[in-house]
């Protein structure tokens, strides 16, 4: 499926997707705050209330504790729901649902018991939204076993994969990003899947991997622009989801050109990018030709200040300059 | 037969299936903690000894299609809603042959088939889950109950409010059943909160609240009754509480006597369920003969379960991947 299509928003695109979807699966039910007549509070579910109505589309007080746990034990008594966080960081009043029920219920009941619950927040900084409102974890989620975890970088990736999502047989982690809602991009009219643990390469190159997510995965191909003109060629690789993850395609890339790039919006410790480091090394060693590079948020708590805030995430010149620091660097022989 | 002498079989006939049913759950545990003691069974486990007349007043009211979620002290549970007791005791053991296969244990057991939707290994956590389960049954399944169970010790914590507040407003077919046993884990309940009736707290919510003596399992039985009765008439929820209390420790190894007097627990004993409604099935003329023979039906179901747990395989190594999503 080529990406041509009508140009539309990311949040548009998910309101598609969950359109088809609801009217493809009648047991799937949204739950969560303001996604009823106000259409969610980043437009993420305009117009469905007007088709679904009160009984799939359920609007609830300030609870993601209750919310969470009430669309947990739904799905495992066998209905499909949605539960919707609104920012990530509010799952964290849900926390243990996520984590101790949902993503532990298949194993402990032998394979008897799933919940197909698809748990819906968006991350990250953006206008100086604050420290209560930014949060990047993630990678919390992905080292949980039993949850997949999916980051969708731009509307053609979020509407494929968000269906794709919604007919999975366990819980999953859907991760958007706050910035994106309002960006473009062109979306098929006709219906598409994209499977989880597919890799997207955003752009060829031959020189280095820049491995990058969600908003960071525009950042990523700015600085390949910005590289390109400088006679450096980096191939640009979106994961898409990090549970499943498409180790194949980012290892292949990586024997490719021997250099890797990491961007992570959250602090390196712990984190994706260390993660993506560490398959390098095990999967790739003999062909590195220099030390792989994490370029992630500073391990600050997200700033309100926006000079603080810009200095905190990954920037394009910061990809650049660093980018450029690692091809000065000697190569290994190959 | 006259209708009084109708109604009074049928009582006894009840009371005798519950009679039984209450000394399945005991003898039960009694033979977990012998073989917990000696060491034959893996992780730790809760026991529900004292306070069998709640799971066994509340299950007998409720279909197979219709669905309970449970507790950390949820092996009375389990039996009360049809879980044959060799399939609890094999889980109990990590055995192939258990509800989960092994993978569970005590406090993560499942049994989907017998509308049994898990113990749980985290207080209060079960109450979100049951009331998603009743969203499930209201949109899907018309008809179909859940039951919550959950101790007092629950009843501070936030799921309890969020998830009851859910219950109500959405006016769902879930009965949420406390057992009031006094103490979370050590800490008594009056020294936990400034209002220790849980029925009373129902009215927070626009709720029913009904409480009850949860060592008389006929008292047990007709609140219940009439609550799922509620709930499957798209009445809504109740807030039940049944005062109980177990006569072991929180868990084994713990004896239970620092935080509670010899003197209170003797009094409890006192109630206890079982004895209870074996002296009143003489009082309504059973022969004694007729109570040994069933006592000696259900030890032997229990032996039965012990020789079929103890018998059946432990999972393969090679195993530890499956299932994970």
């Amino acid at each position: 499926m080529s990406e041509q299509g009508r140009v539309i928003t990311y949040a548009d695109a998910g309101v598609e997707a969950l359109r088809e979807e609801m009217r493809r699966d009648d047991s799937i039910v949204y739950i969560g705050q303001g996604i009823g007549p106000r259409g969610g509070n980043f437009r993420q579910t305009r117009g469905l209330w007007k088709e679904f109505g009160d009984d799939r589309l359920r609007d609830t007080g300030i609870c993601e504790l209750g919310a969470t746990g009430v669309a947990i034990g739904a799905a495992m008594a066998g209905t499909r729901t949605i539960v919707d966080e609104v920012f990530l960081d509010f799952a964290l009043e849900a926390i243990t649902q996520i984590v101790q029920q949902a993503a532990n219920i298949s194993y402990m009941s032998n394979g008897k018991i799933k919940a197909p619950v698809l748990i819906r927040g968006a991350m990250g900084s953006v206008r100086s939204a604050g420290a209560h409102h930014s949060h990047t974890f993630y990678n919390w989620f992905a080292n949980t076993p039993g949850l997949k975890v999916v980051l969708p970088a731009t509307p053609y990736d979020l509407k494929g994969l968000f269906k794709s999502a919604l007919r999975e047989p366990g819980p999953v982690v859907f991760v958007e990003h706050k910035s994106l809602y309002n960006t473009k991009g062109a979306v098929p009219e006709e219906e598409y899947l994209i499977p989880l643990g597919d890799a997207r390469i955003v752009r060829e190159g031959a020189d280095l991997t820049i491995v990058a997510m969600s908003r960071m995965v525009d950042l990523a191909t700015k600085a390949a622009v910005a590289l390109a003109q400088e006679g450096v060629s980096a191939e640009v690789i979106d994961p898409r989801t990090i549970v499943p993850l498409d180790r194949q395609k980012i290892t292949d890339s990586i024997k490719k050109t021997g250099r890797l790039v990491v961007i992570d919006e959250s602090p390196s410790s712990c984190s994706f990018a260390a993660e993506l480091l560490a398959i390098a090394v095990e999967d790739c060693f003999d062909e590195l030709r220099s030390i792989p590079k994490r370029i992630c948020s500073l391990a600050v708590p997200n700033p309100f200040s926006p000079v603080l805030e810009n200095q905190m995430i990954p920037s394009v010149d910061r990809i650049v300059s660093e980018v450029n620091n690692m091809m000065k660097q000697l190569g290994r022989k190959r | 037969m006259t209708e009084r002498v109708l109604a009074e079989q049928i009582n006894r006939d009840l009371l005798m299936n519950y009679y039984k049913k209450m000394l399945e759950l005991r003898l039960f545990e009694l033979k977990v903690q012998e073989l917990y003691r000696n060491a034959r069974l893996p992780g730790f486990v809760h026991l529900y000894v004292g306070e069998e007349a709640v799971a066994v007043g509340v299950c007998s009211n409720l279909d197979a299609g219709d669905l309970v979620f449970s507790t950390h002290r949820g092996h009375g549970h389990a039996l009360a809603k049809g879980v044959p007791p060799g399939v609890v005791l094999a889980e109990l053991w990590g055995k192939t042959t258990g509800c989960s296969g092994g993978r569970g244990g005590s406090m993560h057991m499942y049994a989907p088939e017998y509308g049994f939707m898990g113990t749980n290994g985290i207080v209060g956590a079960p109450i979100p889950l049951a009331t998603g389960g009743a969203l499930s049954a209201k949109l899907r399944k018309k008809g179909q109950v859940v039951v919550s169970f959950f101790g007092e010790g629950a009843v501070n914590s936030g799921s309890f409010h969020e998830a009851v507040n859910f219950g109500a407003v959405w006016n769902l077919p879930v009965v949420y059943v406390c057992e009031n046993n006094l103490y979370a884990t050590e800490m008594a309940f009056n020294r936990a909160t400034k209002n220790a009736n849980v029925a009373s707290r129902a009215a927070a919510y626009g709720m029913l609240g009904v409480e009850v003596d949860g060592q008389d399992v006929e008292a047990v039985d007709a609140t219940a009754e009439a609550a799922i009765r509620r709930a499957r008439e798209d009445g809504g929820p109740t807030l039940v509480e049944c005062k109980t209390y177990r006569y072991v420790g929180h868990h084994e190894g713990d004896p239970g006597t620092d935080y509670r007097t010899r003197d209170e627990i003797q009094h409890w004993k006192q109630q206890d369920p079982v004895k209870l409604s074996r002296k009143r099935l003489l009082d309504y003329g059973v022969d004694e003969a007729k109570l040994l023979a069933a006592d000696q039906e259900v030890e032997q179901l229990i032996d039965q379960a012990v020789e079929f747990a103890e018998q059946s395989p432990e999972p393969s190594a090679d195993s530890v991947n499956e299932h994970v999503f």
